[in-house]
């Protein structure tokens, strides 16, 4: 019914309805709304410069200047296939997911942002948003909640780099015998929305997160009393005490950008096959997988690479 | 146009009927309400009812309304007891569905004014709501529950009755110099409060704007669920930084208890809608409603500086414009009496 809205120039006497017959008296002006310029730019918008997903660029601005040593001497991350990241337009990045407190995640941000100078919006696990401050932070610094709604709207209407790990927790809180072996990326939602959206998926395999932050041993039983994913043990905190909570290992890290795959799909489709979504999601988990393989047949050293 | 109006004591039901006053080809206006309108009227025919709107069908028939604003839904839990909001929420509804379905009943519209307390608020929502996304997880609060068991009975209305045009709009929260909202209250205390540790995003819609959406859908062909909300959002930070307001932390564990001594003293009434709010927040899709040609007057940003500015001049005159006192006999006087020259204006 709102197509035929759509179409019609925005002007007041053509939209009253046909069987009124209104005479269009001065009075009758200030009834209907009077069509104003849409409101331009952000400063109609916004007044401070936290954007609609609650991203912060001053705030992110200060976590660059913190970050960055961390990202160039602590990880010396280095990045092979940059060129694959489109430079306008949405695009959805998947990544392999590791480390009981996952240190993938700011580094593709970081170096996607330093590199490119694009924005990069990290979907999580919503349980964060519930954590005071630490939810706030992490919405500022870009993190936005995994929920389909929000990877369409910022792919497709805002054109932004949105990045996903498929295996969510599944990845992270895996024992560090696991390492590197990709679980099922979730039920292939991601390509679903990225077909919807009309943008491409770019893969990225990482090396060097799994080492930052092994896990040992966990608890499954302490994880479902406490109702969160899993309570890990992990090597930062035998070596360290509980200080291996927030310090990392200075594993080398290497990501490797492949190439984008683009699906030959209209967008914003109901529903898409289903069995073609899995062969998707399954073929790009495949790609990430032989690259990882790949980089590790080349890797000498976990340390320095 | 022949228009019945539920609400007449409230602010929304009484502006409605003034602007409906002004259109010529509105014939009649009734209003209906347990209480006195709440502003001067010209034309519009008040009939005093009980809350749940239990003698609407003798109303429709006699009077012959197509059009039914229902204005009257509250959304305001801090005003009102669980047992009047399901009254007046719920079986007001259903008895003013009642009377529009009747048989060989005139209706031919109805818009109810219904509100996006309907999504909820909780950690697992998307950014931006849209009319057909689900709630993440189900209704807490004695208003939400009222709300959406009103918009399902609209809904099942609105399919039984193809003839029917049914437009439910849902509005965000709402800014505006007469509106005594939980968020104006709270943003009129010398410091306003916050829970520790969280900032969320906000949307809210200007009250110029809730009338306009309400006079375009009663003069515009629109049937739907629509969202409205003012473009753009944000922070509470934000909004108290605007306002000029300081900030005052309460805990974010067990802050209903926490607020429960304010709320004894009158100090502050924060009801368990607007802490949700105040945690985890809300976006909504505006897109819908704006695609049917409606144009917003204010963002979200223009309606907290709309009401930053009300502030100050409230603060200058004191609290602004003598109420207005509906006197019976008087209005009868003017609208009935033979004596009355009414050809002259």
């Amino acid at each position: 019914m709102s197509d035929q809205w759509d179409e019609q120039a925005p002007t007041i006497r053509l939209r009253e309805p046909d069987d009124l017959d209104v005479e269009a008296t001065p009075q009758s002006t200030e009834l209907v709304p009077v069509p104003q310029p849409e409101p331009e730019g952000d400063s109609a918008l916004r007044r401070g410069d936290v954007d609609a997903w609650g991203r912060s660029e001053r705030l992110r601005e200060v976590a660059r200047t913190v970050y960055d040593p961390m990202y160039s001497h602590w990880f010396r991350v280095e990045w092979e296939g940059l060129e694959h990241i489109p430079r306008e337009g949405g695009a959805l990045i998947v990544a392999n997911h590791a480390a009981a407190i996952p240190s993938d995640a700011p580094v593709i941000m970081h170096g996607i942002e330093k590199e490119l100078q694009r924005p990069v919006y990290g979907l999580a696990e919503n349980l964060l948003r519930a954590i005071p401050m630490l939810g706030t932070l992490w919405s500022r610094f870009g993190g936005v909640p995994a929920h389909p709604d929000n990877a369409y709207r910022l792919l497709h209407d805002d054109k932004q780099l949105v990045l996903v790990f498929p295996e969510g927790t599944k990845g992270t809180g895996k024992l560090y015998r696991d390492r590197y072996k990709l679980n099922r990326f979730g039920r292939g939602g991601f390509v679903e929305i990225a077909m919807r959206a009309g943008v491409p998926v770019v893969p990225i395999a990482v090396v060097g997160a799994e080492e930052s932050m092994p896990i040992v041993w966990k608890s499954p039983r302490l994880a479902k009393m406490l109702n969160v994913p899993y309570v890990p043990l992990t090597a930062n905190m035998l070596l360290f005490g509980p200080a291996g909570l927030f310090v990392y290992l200075p594993a080398k890290f290497k990501l490797r950008v492949l190439p984008p795959v683009h699906f030959d799909v209209p967008p914003d489709q109901e529903r898409y096959s289903r069995s073609r979504v899995m062969d998707e999601a399954e073929h790009i988990r495949e790609r990430i997988q032989h690259a990882l393989y790949d980089m590790l047949r080349a890797r000498r050293s976990v340390w320095s690479g | 146009m022949r228009v019945l109006v539920t609400g007449l004591g409230t602010f929304w039901g009484s502006r409605l009927a003034q602007e409906l006053e002004a259109r010529p080809d509105v014939e009649v206006v009734v209003g209906v309400d347990t209480i006195e309108p709440m502003l001067p009227l010209e034309r519009t025919e008040f009939v005093r009812t009980d809350s749940s709107h239990s003698i609407l069908q003798r109303i429709v028939e006699a009077t012959q309304v197509d059009t039914i604003l229902h204005t009257h839904l509250a959304v305001d839990s801090t005003k009102l007891s669980g047992r009047a909001m399901h009254e007046i929420n719920v079986i007001g509804t259903m008895n003013l569905l009642a009377a529009a379905g009747a048989a060989d009943s005139p209706v031919r519209k109805i818009v109810v004014k219904s509100s996006t307390l309907v999504y909820g608020s909780n950690y697992q929502d998307p950014y931006f709501f849209r009319e057909e996304t689900a709630r993440t997880r189900g209704p807490k609060t004695g208003i939400e529950r009222t709300l959406l068991e009103c918009e399902s009975f609209v809904r099942d209305f609105a399919e039984d009755n193809p003839h029917v045009l049914v437009t439910v709009l849902r509005f965000s929260n709402v800014l505006g110099d007469h509106m005594a909202t939980p968020f104006a209250h709270a943003l009129r205390m010398p410091a306003a409060p916050e829970l520790f540790g969280f900032d969320p995003r906000l949307q809210f819609t200007h009250e110029d704007d809730v009338v306009n959406a309400l006079m375009y859908t009663t003069t515009h062909d629109v049937a739907g669920i629509y969202n409205v909300a003012g473009d753009g959002l944000v922070t509470w930070s934000e909004v108290c930084r605007i306002l000029g307001r300081p900030r005052v932390p309460l805990p974010p564990v067990l802050a209903g208890l926490a607020v429960e001594p304010l709320r004894a003293l009158r100090v502050l009434d924060l009801p368990p809608e607007m802490l949700a709010l105040l945690r985890y927040g809300r976006g909504v899709d505006n897109s819908r409603f704006k695609r049917t040609g409606f144009r917003y007057k204010y963002t979200t940003a223009g309606a907290v500086d709309a009401f930053a500015r009300s502030l100050r001049l409230e603060r200058a005159i004191g609290s602004a414009e003598p109420g207005y006192r509906y006197e019976r006999d008087v209005e009868t006087f003017f609208r009935h009496s033979p004596a009355v020259v009414r050809e002259r204006r």
